[in-house]
């Protein structure tokens, strides 16, 4: 076909929003280019609904991916491309997305632009354009040999609406084999806690160093962050101090997140902390220092003490919510 | 055992990102180079394998500069040589292109298992590993927080987001790509400090590994460094903590209509 092949992750029997939002920027990317979009599916799934999203074929691989599934969804998708001979590929960067697309680009022998927050077309071909150093910077990433892979950001696009259309349904099989299973899932181990993941959440309630103990964090940015139905952050002090889970640490060394709110409790606001939370549309931050770094990137800030602040706003969040 | 760890320098966390010229790249000027955080997990559990199994760990790294010192640094937490692979045909490598030369670089060597970093904190690319792993024709198992090697069969647990794990298990050859939580890197004492200076690094070049020039031709061009719009500066709620807290959730609410 020449054109761009999506990787539509499922989940549960439907498409995630990733699958949809990476179909709308490539119709989008298609139209530019002059080209068609198809879709590769791994797995059972609901695939006659991608042609109402541009999807002009589905590349149906058939096989079972549960379990650690990164070497059969590489040889998957090995399949699909074989078949579909596409220019581009366009995948999520999620945690299989993550995991399996730089083994197939190593198969391919071709190029990768991982986490891209834009795509678009220059000169005939599609360049991403991509945060680098935890998003202190940015750069541009063009990709010479075909197929071109670029991984996206979740949350980078916007979700389609689905049109008429249908796609043509192509099965493919995968040359499986005992190579494929060299991993083996012993057990998984589901979350403790009901929160989004930092890296999904739509609020977070931060702390930092000023909360002195692993009790006081306890006692103040927790019960703030249930009452929002946030998930608790910590900065690389908090965490290294031990006030906080590693898995929580908001940062360069961290978790590079993207919420609607961001709230900083007694954070100063050192650069690799910045870094990972500056795309957060509103960031609220409260320190008793009026010059700590932090107020500089604040959309609303407080100078005040946060053990006396933080339950009355816990209070407040309650009572806003509750109505 | 032979054990190996790649590792990378990369500007310190710290370090406020200048752009050069009209975006070609990032200005090394003032940057100090450290081994990449992911990385000092990689070499603790490098140096507990070889401790407990005997054999030698060997580390590996691509590039010039503070590479050989960032080298040094790994060879003091436990590291007994390193490979050090520096050649002017590897500027603007990609990441295929640097996994080329560090398969090449491990197989020459005989290693059995690699310890790397979850990901190097510049380009954030996540690339690397897996395409070593790849290449190899070695499974690998990323961002793992527990594991354990008896005889050939290795246990690991990976995080998979939001707080969920998965326990995957699997028999050697393997790549694991280290996540913060998988142990506590330890500090080089003076004496350690001392014994590294003595320890052999070898500088090979991509030729000498076996790499043609096909294979160390880069398929990725960066291009248009820049740096993000600054956030506007907000503004500062004033009154007693209660009235602070009450406009906080008023503006939340009505302003920016994130609640």
């Amino acid at each position: 076909m020449s054109g761009i092949l999506v990787l539509a992750e499922h989940e549960g029997g439907k498409f995630k929003k990733t699958a949809y939002e990476l179909l709308g920027k490539a119709k989008e990317l298609a139209g530019s280019l002059g080209t068609s979009v198809a879709a590769v599916v791994l797995g059972d799934a609901p695939v006659a609904e991608l042609g109402g999203f541009g999807a002009s074929k589905v590349y149906h691989v058939a096989g079972d991916f549960s379990g650690y599934n990164t070497l059969k969804v590489v040889r998957g998708l090995q399949a699909a491309i074989d078949a579909a001979k596409p220019d581009v590929v366009l995948a999520p960067a999620s945690y299989t997305g993550k995991d399996a697309i730089p083994r197939l680009v190593a198969r391919l022998g071709t190029g990768q632009g991982s986490e891209c927050t834009e795509l678009r077309v220059d000169g005939g071909a599609v360049v991403g354009r991509r945060p680098v150093y935890a998003g202190k910077a940015l750069v541009d990433v063009r990709i010479s040999k075909k197929p071109a892979v670029f991984t996206v950001r979740p949350n980078s696009f916007n979700q389609p609406t689905p049109a008429g259309g249908s796609a043509e349904v192509v099965a493919v099989s995968a040359a499986f084999g005992a190579s494929d299973d060299r991993v083996q899932l012993v057990q998984r181990m589901e979350a403790e806690s009901t929160v989004a993941d930092l890296t999904e959440a739509e609020r977070i309630v931060s702390g930092g160093r000023s909360l002195k103990s692993a009790e006081q964090f306890d006692a103040v940015v927790r019960p703030l962050a249930a009452a929002l139905g946030a998930t608790p952050g910590a900065s690389r002090a908090a965490v290294d101090a031990g006030y906080a889970h590693h898995n929580e640490q908001v940062g360069q060394t961290g978790k590079t997140v993207n919420p609607q709110l961001y709230i900083a409790l007694g954070i100063s606001g050192a650069i690799q902390h910045l870094a990972g939370s500056r795309t957060s549309k509103v960031i609220f931050a409260i320190n008793k220092d009026a010059e700590a770094p932090i107020f500089e990137h604040a959309t609303y800030g407080v100078v005040a003490d946060l053990f006396e602040i933080a339950p009355l706003l816990t209070e407040e969040f309650k009572a806003a919510l509750k109505n | 055992m032979k054990v190996g760890v790649c590792i990378k320098s990369t500007p310190d966390t710290d370090t406020r990102i200048k752009i050069q010229g009209a975006g070609e790249g990032i200005d090394p000027a003032g940057i100090k180079w450290i081994i990449s955080p992911y990385d000092s997990f990689a070499l603790e559990q490098g140096a507990q394998t070889r401790e407990k199994l005997g054999g030698e760990c060997v580390l590996f790294s691509v590039g010039g500069g503070d590479t050989q010192k960032n080298l040094r640094d790994g060879l003091a937490v436990g590291a007994d040589r390193a490979v050090q692979i520096d050649d002017p045909a590897l500027k603007g490598a990609d990441s295929l292109v640097t996994a080329r030369v560090l398969a090449a670089a491990i197989k020459a060597e005989g290693i059995e298992i690699v310890f790397t970093g979850r990901q190097a904190i510049d380009l954030d690319n996540v690339q690397v590993p897996a395409m070593v792993a790849e290449l190899l024709d070695w499974p690998h198992v990323s961002m793992v927080s527990e594991f354990a090697l008896e005889g050939d069969t290795w246990t690991a647990v990976r995080n998979v987001g939001g707080g969920a794990r998965e326990k995957v298990t699997g028999k050697l050859p393997v790549l694991v790509t280290t996540d913060r939580g998988l142990n506590t890197p330890r500090f080089a004492k003076l004496p350690d400090i001392m014994k590294a200076k003595t320890k052999k690094v070898d500088v090979k070049t991509a030729s000498a590994l076996g790499l043609s020039a096909d294979d160390i031709s880069p398929a990725v061009q960066l291009s248009g460094f820049g740096t993000p719009a600054e956030r506007s500066k907000g503004k500062f709620i004033s009154g007693d903590v209660a009235t602070q807290a009450k406009e906080l959730v008023r503006l939340l609410r009505e302003e920016a209509k994130v609640l």
